[in-house]
């Protein structure tokens, strides 16, 4: 059973896949567009873009600290570099090349993490990127996002690359549930409300607003009405959005495929907590690495399911 | 410490070459092609008589090393270490199955012998230069081996962990490139060109020596030749080819690299037909 299944969503493209594929149409319009990769574009899904624009794509082998800062050379030069790689070895290998060639100059280099969180499967808790939100947030100035299907993902890489200013973008390589049509409209850091609802609210992004719409629509019959809102940008953050949630719906269930630390839960939490408290509770990875397994088992055994997120909600509007 | 002749050296890494592909295949993902290039060093190492372990003590401090800093290549190490006892090779075949300890990447908190947790491409020396500086420490005479690949050499930490180790005179320390010519996406020589590998680490110190990582009468020779060094690092540059012997198959396939690719049944049955 697949995350959306429950409430009929049909299965879409990969995120990555809408990344690669966006990419490739961007090229043809910017032509300051370059890809700097680390040996893994076949996987990333640079390689349609570095195949159709040879003379912009720069693969500099498996050095993740190396290209991080040759993007951040090329952004100083006015090109817009997209270096893409694993979210974790992009995010955590080359951290304070980030930091440094990226984060504190403010260039505009726009980081791509694919092969996020514990879904990639069977390559086991060494390739899965789960700390990646948690440092990608602790950056000053780095936007970051993580879009819940192919359709929002396509316009977020979009926004991405015209945005001016650095730029986490975090996708998945598995397919996920389509949540929204074709040519969505997108607007970093602005929450989308996907689903009406007066008493939770359910807080998600990545796969896991799919997770959200299946456990509103479990909801249902308990008499518990749920808002869903997609919050795909996690910094800057939609505090108004959240705001009205709570102060609406007066509870709050956060869901996202990240560790408990530091991820969307922890933004989120920051925010109620400053504006309008209410009870909250968290659906994520936990605090610990997890293991090989196919992914769905994964999603499973690792508690990031439509259930557990029901269970959450029950949780939390009880304790309202 | 099991030490076989020349001959079962040769058998036990056909047995073990059978073994990665069908592992590989049971599973439905994995990294065959880069397990088989690897499969005469790891075999020599575990039965060549070139390391003191034992798999009823594998935390034995004295025991000596091998890091698989290739993580991705663990289905010859899984391979190499159910036939050398310390498990079943009916517990290899659950590979990459949810609750299976035999991960798509090793995991030394999991497995016990495993003595790195490797996945992440460039690490591993780095470890085995930790391994080795204690063994000095504490007086052990312990030897440490680490495989690396071809395309890992491209990260930066490899080259800092090539430079301290001939800081410290570690002579109880050899790293082996497996030189098979290929990375993920594509020959190494067209993605990243590090070669001659050989002059290059020699110019940071170390005693190299490149041999023709697939041929086994070489790789025992090499291996001893290592042996036989105490008071710098010890490198060896091994030729191999990625996905040996059954690259004509992979060619008609249309892909020689074969880069993180499991075989179909048909083709793990043609490829068990050539190892014999
Ligand atoms: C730090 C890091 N970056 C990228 C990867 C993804 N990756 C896995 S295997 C591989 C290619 C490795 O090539 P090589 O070292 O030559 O090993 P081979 O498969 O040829 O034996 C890459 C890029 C990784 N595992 N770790
Ligand atoms: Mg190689």
């Amino acid at each position: 059973m697949h995350l959306g299944e429950v409430s009929g969503l049909s299965m879409g493209a990969a995120t990555r896949d809408a990344f690669g594929e966006a990419l490739l149409a961007l090229g043809a319009i910017n032509k300051a567009l370059v890809t700097v990769d680390g040996d893994v574009g076949n996987s990333t899904r640079t390689e349609p873009f570095a195949k159709a624009y040879p003379d912009r794509a720069f693969n500099v082998g498996i050095a993740e600290s190396n290209l991080v800062s040759v993007a951040g050379g090329l952004a100083a030069c006015g090109k817009v570099p997209v270096v893409a790689s694993f979210a974790c070895f992009l995010m955590d290998n080359a951290f304070d090349q980030i930091r440094m060639s990226v984060a504190f100059p403010q260039l505009n280099v726009k980081l791509v993490g694919t092969h996020a969180g514990i879904s990639i499967g069977e390559d086991g808790p060494s390739q899965m990127g789960i700390e990646d939100v948690a440092l990608a947030c602790s950056l000053p100035g780095v936007t970051v996002v993580v879009p819940s299907d192919a359709a929002c993902t396509r316009e977020a890489t979009r926004a991405c690359i015209e945005h001016d200013g650095p730029i986490y973008l975090r996708v998945g390589r598995g397919k996920v549930a389509t949540i929204y049509p074709d040519g969505c409209s997108f607007e970093l850091g602005k929450a989308i409300t996907v689903r009406e609802g007066t008493d939770a609210t359910i807080i998600a992004n990545g796969l896991m607003v799919a997770a959200a719409v299946d456990a509103a629509t479990l909801c249902e019959p308990l008499g518990i009405s749920c808002r869903v809102i997609d919050l795909h940008t996690i910094k800057p953050i939609d505090r108004d959005a959240i705001a009205a949630a709570a102060a609406e719906t007066g509870a709050i269930v956060v869901a996202e495929e990240h560790l408990h630390h530091g991820g969307l839960g922890a933004a989120v939490a920051q925010v109620v907590g400053e504006t309008t408290p209410v009870p909250m509770a968290f659906i994520d990875v936990g605090d610990q690495y997890a293991e090989s397994g196919d992914p769905q088992g994964l999603l499973d055994k690792y508690g990031l399911t439509a259930e557990t997120v029901m269970e959450a909600v029950k949780q939390a509007h009880g304790r309202k | 410490m099991p030490e076989l002749s020349l001959d079962e050296l040769k058998d036990k890494a056909k047995v073990i070459r059978r073994l990665i592909i069908r592992i590989t295949t049971e599973a439905g993902s994995g990294h065959p092609t880069s397990s088989l290039s690897a499969a005469d060093v790891v075999t020599a190492l575990y039965f060549g008589g070139f390391m003191a372990y034992d798999p009823q003590k594998p935390h034995d401090p004295d025991r000596d090393r091998f890091i698989l800093s290739k993580g991705h290549a663990c289905p010859v190490l899984y391979s190499a270490m159910a036939e050398a006892g310390y498990f079943s090779t009916d517990d290899i075949m659950t590979l990459r199955k949810l609750g299976s300890p035999w991960e798509g990447h090793p995991n030394m908190r999991r497995l016990p012998g495993i003595e790195a947790s490797t996945g992440s491409l460039g690490q591993g020396l780095s470890l085995g230069i930790g391994h080795a500086l204690a063994g000095k420490m504490d007086g052990r005479d312990y030897h440490t081996y680490v495989m690396l690949g071809d395309g890992e050499m491209d990260e930066g930490q490899v080259w800092e962990a090539l430079a301290s180790a001939h800081k410290y005179a570690l002579g109880n320390l050899t790293a082996i490139i497996d030189q098979n010519g290929y990375q993920q996406t594509g020959a190494t020589k067209d993605v990243l060109d590090l070669t001659e590998f050989q002059p290059k680490i020699e110019a940071f110190g170390w005693h190299v020596q490149t041999i023709a990582g697939n041929d086994m009468d070489a790789v025992v020779t090499a291996l001893k030749a290592a042996r036989g060094i105490s008071d710098q690092p010890t490198c060896i540059v091994s030729q191999t080819q990625k996905g040996y012997p059954v690259v004509p198959l992979l060619e008609a396939e249309g892909d020689p690299n074969y880069h993180g690719k499991p075989f179909s049944k048909k083709l793990a049955e043609a490829a068990l037909a050539i190892i014999g």
